[in-house]
């Protein structure tokens, strides 16, 4: 059944090769269920619904994925990419350390904490993941240039990439938007478009420039699908990374939702393939309550999401319109998980107290997900008893004015041994 | 009163290929209909059964996303320019 025809305008110039999009075979609307062909498609011609990959995946034992590179490609055989991915230039993200939290699980009051460390990206997110994903997409369709609407980690992720593929590459964020986050991403020579507008406008024109010109691979837009995919892969790691083995409960920050859904698809790819063993997990999401679309809807039972303003300095989490939210409710609901959120104070408090506690400095998103473990743990949702993972998504780098005011010296003395003295003696008696 | 709607690509079919159309209406579910008497199905691919716009459908009157100035009964001045946009592009981060 052939039901998506969008963007004609973006279909490869050749044709595809075969064995492109690896053991992926084809498009599916996760609305309706109306199947479509792999290509440049990202909504269902009959409902809007957004599409997804679907695969028919061979026997595929761990040993062959332990014996893949240490990256995202040793799950190749379950992303939509071919099977040579490893030869063609990316930035190659992933594998990034699954740190034993002790000192944090013992200020939370958990018995087992792990924190999955995806600062140690490329770029310093987990936006490395689903650009590379995405890169192979464009790749593979014959599109020559790699695009984003960004506020700063996308932008980053987008425009390394494509300098590591020597491919073009377009960034298109709000003009208003900080020096230090043009500069991280201008410094790959990137093609940066300021837009006299908010993040919003800016993702509606993309939208619009997606769907008019030609070869162009929006990365959060028209190759959604297959970039999405590259986030199943922190859920592979995770299970990996424990020994081949699902957490009992995981907290997840939510912006899109993209990443919360596509985790929760890798677990279950898993049981599925025999990799790890079946058994009950809990997925919790976390959002910041000045952008907490999903959190409200959750509490108040709702199966869709109403749109809010952001108004929050989790500026890596404020969509107010969650392409995914309806999805992240659903996986919550199923897994006996839930959605909080903690506002700003809070965040920012959680990113010295990770710091603190385990010399990980999170940027906001991270300070979002700790919070709200917290919050679940105070309010008798998380199971202090159980083995719990939560993820960190970016660099504290990134996000320095979240916590600006709450850091610093504490104390300036002229450079004589007395001065020091009479400090170091008062601050320790 | 007579505004400009952009047509998604998703939705050319019914508009034989073109981009960008005129419809009438003071509202927005006044210019759908417009826009139904002109181009006949292109309305159920927004609205769903119920009436109510599809979860996965964007309509911006001029910059402003239509679900927070009142949905379908949104006001359209002359000249107004309508956008239809799939929600899929997720938005910033995550």
């Amino acid at each position: 059944m052939m039901t998506a025809v969008v963007d004609t305008n973006a279909a490869p110039s050749s044709g595809v090769r075969a064995g492109a999009f690896g053991n992926a075979t084809h498009l599916v609307c996760r609305e309706c269920g109306a199947n479509t062909e792999l290509g440049p498609f990202y909504a269902c011609t009959e409902c809007f619904g957004p599409l997804e990959v679907g695969y028919e995946f061979p026997t595929i034992t761990r040993m062959r994925i332990e014996a893949g590179p240490r990256s995202i490609w040793r799950y190749a055989p379950l992303l939509p990419v071919p099977a040579d991915i490893a030869t063609f230039r990316s930035t190659d993200p992933g594998f990034t350390r699954l740190v034993d939290a002790r000192h944090l699980a013992d200020d939370l009051g958990l018995k087992q904490l792990w924190v999955k460390d995806d600062s140690g990206n490329p770029t310093h997110s987990f936006k490395d993941r689903v650009v590379a994903v995405a890169l192979s997409a464009a790749r593979e369709l014959g599109l020559r240039v790699l695009a984003c609407p960004s506020t700063g980690n996308l932008a980053n992720a987008v425009a390394a990439a494509a300098a590591r593929a020597g491919i073009k590459s377009v960034v298109l964020v709000p003009a208003n938007l900080e020096q230090q986050k043009i500069l991280a991403s201008a410094i790959y020579d990137t093609t940066l478009i300021a837009i006299e507008g908010t993040y919003d406008d800016v993702n509606k024109l993309a939208t619009e420039i997606a769907a008019e010109e030609e070869g162009w691979a929006f990365v959060n837009v028209n190759v959604r699908p297959y970039y999405a995919e590259g986030s199943k892969t922190l859920g592979y790691e995770i299970a990996e990374q424990l020994g081949w083995r699902i957490p009992d409960q995981i907290v997840i920050p939510v912006a899109s939702g993209a990443q919360l859904t596509k985790i929760d698809k890798g677990f279950r790819e898993l049981i599925k393939l025999g990799l790890v063993d079946d058994k009950p997990f809990v997925i919790f999401g976390a959002q910041a309550t000045g952008c907490s679309p999903v959190a409200q809807a959750y509490r108040a039972g709702q199966d869709f999401v109403a749109p809010v303003k952001p108004d929050t300095i989790a500026k890596s989490l404020a969509i107010g319109n969650p392409a995914d939210g309806p999805y992240v409710l659903d996986v919550v609901r199923r897994t006996g998980g839930a959605v909080e959120d903690v506002d700003d104070d809070t965040l920012a408090a959680n990113i010295q107290r990770l710091a603190r506690t385990e010399g990980i400095f999170a940027e906001t998103a991270g300070g979002v997900t700790v919070g709200v473990t917290a919050k679940l743990l105070s309010g008798g949702l998380l199971d202090p008893e159980a083995e719990t993972v939560i993820i960190n998504s970016g660099d504290g780098l990134k996000t320095l004015d979240a916590v600006s005011d709450r850091v610093g010296p504490k104390i300036t003395i002229p450079p004589r041994y007395e001065a020091f003295s009479d400090f170091w003696k008062a601050a320790n008696s | 009163m007579s505004a400009t709607v952009r047509i998604p690509t998703i939705l050319r079919t019914y508009t034989g290929g073109v981009g960008e159309v005129t419809a009438d209406g003071s509202t927005l579910a006044e210019v759908l209909d417009s826009l139904e008497g002109n181009h006949p199905g292109i309305r159920a691919r927004i609205l769903d059964d119920a009436g109510a716009l599809r979860r996965f459908v964007n309509v911006y009157v001029g910059d402003d996303d239509v679900r927070f100035i009142g949905g379908l009964d949104a006001q359209v001045a002359e000249g107004t320019k309508i956008s239809i946009i799939p929600a899929v592009a997720g938005g910033a981060e995550h």
